[in-house]
């Protein structure tokens, strides 16, 4: 049986949902075989066991979170190679793009990011050009190297769970030679909000806010949504940079995408429109986002998100 | 004063997205009528100008080199880099090219810098953080695989001093200050610095300044290695996403957060 190699980057205590979700498609393509950084602990060993992964593999170098992607590379040709692995599997993260671009030329494997789903052949599914194709891809070449978006697959333990073993994998010797080192690291304050990219509902606010993102902070927190921000808000500086979605900031597919003071041109529509529900609140009933909202209020926002916040707790009890 | 550096900048030459953007043909390659000079490398360049004219500019020696690889039309990217005073421009075009993917693209574009390098060696190649329209961000961290260089990418500030670099990187739950030894690959964010925009003067002097233009035999690269046959991945079908309608749109009468919350109720939002 084909091997699948899926990389799982410090996981910490737990599996999220999104490791489970490269686990799980891993396991419909073939046998699947972890490749590891960072500690692991005994609730995330038993995880990999209920996913029927056959093997874990962990990194002869302890130092790999002192790199910028190229060793991490090196460590996941070097696993690549000795589990003769056909598939390898990483989060759509920033790194895990990195780390798959490095590895596809060090392995001479295609690369396909973005990937929503992965047929038994191979074929591999994505949106391009900002959700306006979906396309089906393929590699050409003897090893498959894939980023898989989170929120597309359903984590499924295995029917028969596994006794993974545990191999180490010798870093090759001078990968961390041509890398770029970091000297130091500052964790940013944590929102308690979900994560923007894998966020079930996304609540965003634009120039229409005026500065203020009270009330799209409150109805965000009533529907236990991400907050996310046009250009406008990032760049007036009324939000965190990290906010933003379009095509400068974060693309977003949630089920639910509430659209508050942001006409919607192209630059934020190219982030956003993929969402399953668009509900958009605009003074101006000429602003584009109407256009491809499935539900448009044409209101002064700071009347309606609070009124829609104060219903939700009051149904929510 | 400071040793002077040669920094290559990747210019890329997409679609303007203010327009609808279209796959076409049998390989279902990206359709490049009306394209410009990609917003996210127009901080790269910035990023790279500010470098030089910190050393002196190119009286001092500095040279910023805008790389463009594309088609024909890729050498109005290179145009509009030497106007905002970039101080050489090299279009990279083949016919051969077309249809390169991420991989494709890095073999050429690593034989373009070993080209460029000959004379002199090439200090730091700057890119902006993802193209407007492929969107994979894979070309430079592939060739910074392919030269051995390090990478520093999505870098929100940039200092260069001797022969080192050092950069910040603002992730969603940190910030990290990462250094590396010259040669080094670095991409940059829009967080980075303001690009200016070419004044009458950049327009007047771009006119005097060379592009070089090179083919794949100039770079010694074969043609089967790059384009449609060279490249690792192929589109095998692809389908234009039928286009949004709008829904039901109302106008607030003092109640319509309330009807948000029945929609969102109704579609098992809540």
């Amino acid at each position: 049986m084909a091997k699948v190699l899926v990389f799982i980057d410090n996981p910490g205590n737990s599996l999220k949902k999104s490791s489970l979700e490269l686990l799980t498609l891993a396991r419909s393509l073939g046998e699947s075989v972890v490749a590891l950084n960072g500690e692991l602990h005994n609730d995330v060993a038993a995880a990999f066991g209920e996913y029927g992964v056959s093997a874990v593999l962990r990194p002869s170098a302890q130092d790999l979170d002192d790199y910028l992607v190229a060793p991490k590379a090196a460590y996941l040709a070097a696993a690549a190679q000795s589990t003769g692995a056909t598939t390898v599997l990483l989060d759509n993260s920033p790194e895990g793009k990195e780390i798959a671009a490095r590895l596809g030329i060090r392995l001479n494997a295609g690369v396909i990011t973005d990937v929503v789903g992965v047929e038994a052949d191979g074929t591999a599914h994505k949106s391009v050009l900002a959700g306006s194709y979906n396309t089906a891809c393929k590699t050409t070449t003897p090893v498959s190297v894939l980023t898989l978006k989170a929120n597309n697959v359903v984590p499924e333990p295995a029917a028969a769970p596994s006794t993974p073993e545990t191999v180490t994998v010798d870093v090759p010797v001078g990968s961390t030679e041509a890398a770029a080192r970091i000297t130091a690291r500052e964790q940013k304050v944590a929102s308690g909000r979900p994560d923007l990219t894998d966020a079930r509902i996304v609540v965003a606010g634009g120039r229409g806010l005026d500065g203020d993102f009270g009330p799209v902070e409150e109805l965000a927190d009533a529907l236990g949504a991400a907050v996310g921000a046009s250009r406008a808000a990032t760049d007036a500086g009324w939000i965190s940079h990290d906010a933003q979605v379009g095509q400068t900031g974060k693309t977003v597919s949630p089920q639910l995408y509430i659209s508050a003071g942001i006409s919607g041109a192209i630059q934020q529509k190219a982030g956003m429109q993929t969402a399953k529900v668009i509900v958009a609140v605009n003074k101006d009933a000429e602003s584009p986002v109407f256009e491809i909202a499935d539900f448009g209020i044409v209101g002064d926002l700071f009347d309606v998100l609070p009124q829609a916040t104060a219903e939700i707790k009051k149904r929510k009890g | 004063m400071e040793k002077t550096l040669k920094i290559i900048v990747l210019v890329k030459h997409v679609p303007d997205a203010q327009f609808d953007r279209h796959l076409n043909g049998e390989g279902y390659t990206t359709d490049r009528d009306e394209s410009i000079l990609s917003e996210l490398d127009e901080y790269a360049l910035e990023a790279a100008l500010q470098l030089a004219e910190a050393r002196g500019g190119s009286k001092a020696g500095n040279q910023v080199i805008a790389l463009s690889m594309g088609p024909a039309g890729a050498v109005n990217s290179v145009k509009k880099s030497l106007q905002m005073g970039a101080t050489e421009g090299v279009h990279l075009t083949d016919d051969a090219l077309a249809g390169s993917d991420a991989a494709a693209t890095s073999l050429a574009l690593s034989a373009a810098v070993r080209y460029l390098g000959q004379d002199a060696p090439v200090d730091l190649i700057i890119t902006g953080m993802a193209s407007t329209d492929g969107e994979t961000s894979l070309v430079p961290a592939q060739l910074a695989e392919r030269l051995g260089l390090p990478q520093v990418t999505f870098a929100s500030s940039l200092e260069v001093d001797g022969g080192r670099l050092v950069a910040r990187r603002d992730a969603d739950t940190s910030s990290e200050t990462v250094e590396a030894a010259l040669p080094a690959l670095v991409s940059v964010t829009d967080q980075i610095n303001e690009p200016r925009y070419p004044n009458f003067k950049g327009i007047i002097a771009a006119k005097r300044k060379s592009i070089t233009t090179l083919s794949l035999a100039d770079i010694g690269v074969d043609p089967a290695q790059v384009g449609h046959a060279g490249s690792w991945t192929t589109v095998t079908n692809a389908e234009e996403r039928p286009p949004r309608t709008a829904g039901t749109i109302i106008t607030d009468e003092g109640d319509a957060g309330i009807k948000l919350v029945d929609f969102l109720a109704a579609q098992k939002l809540l």
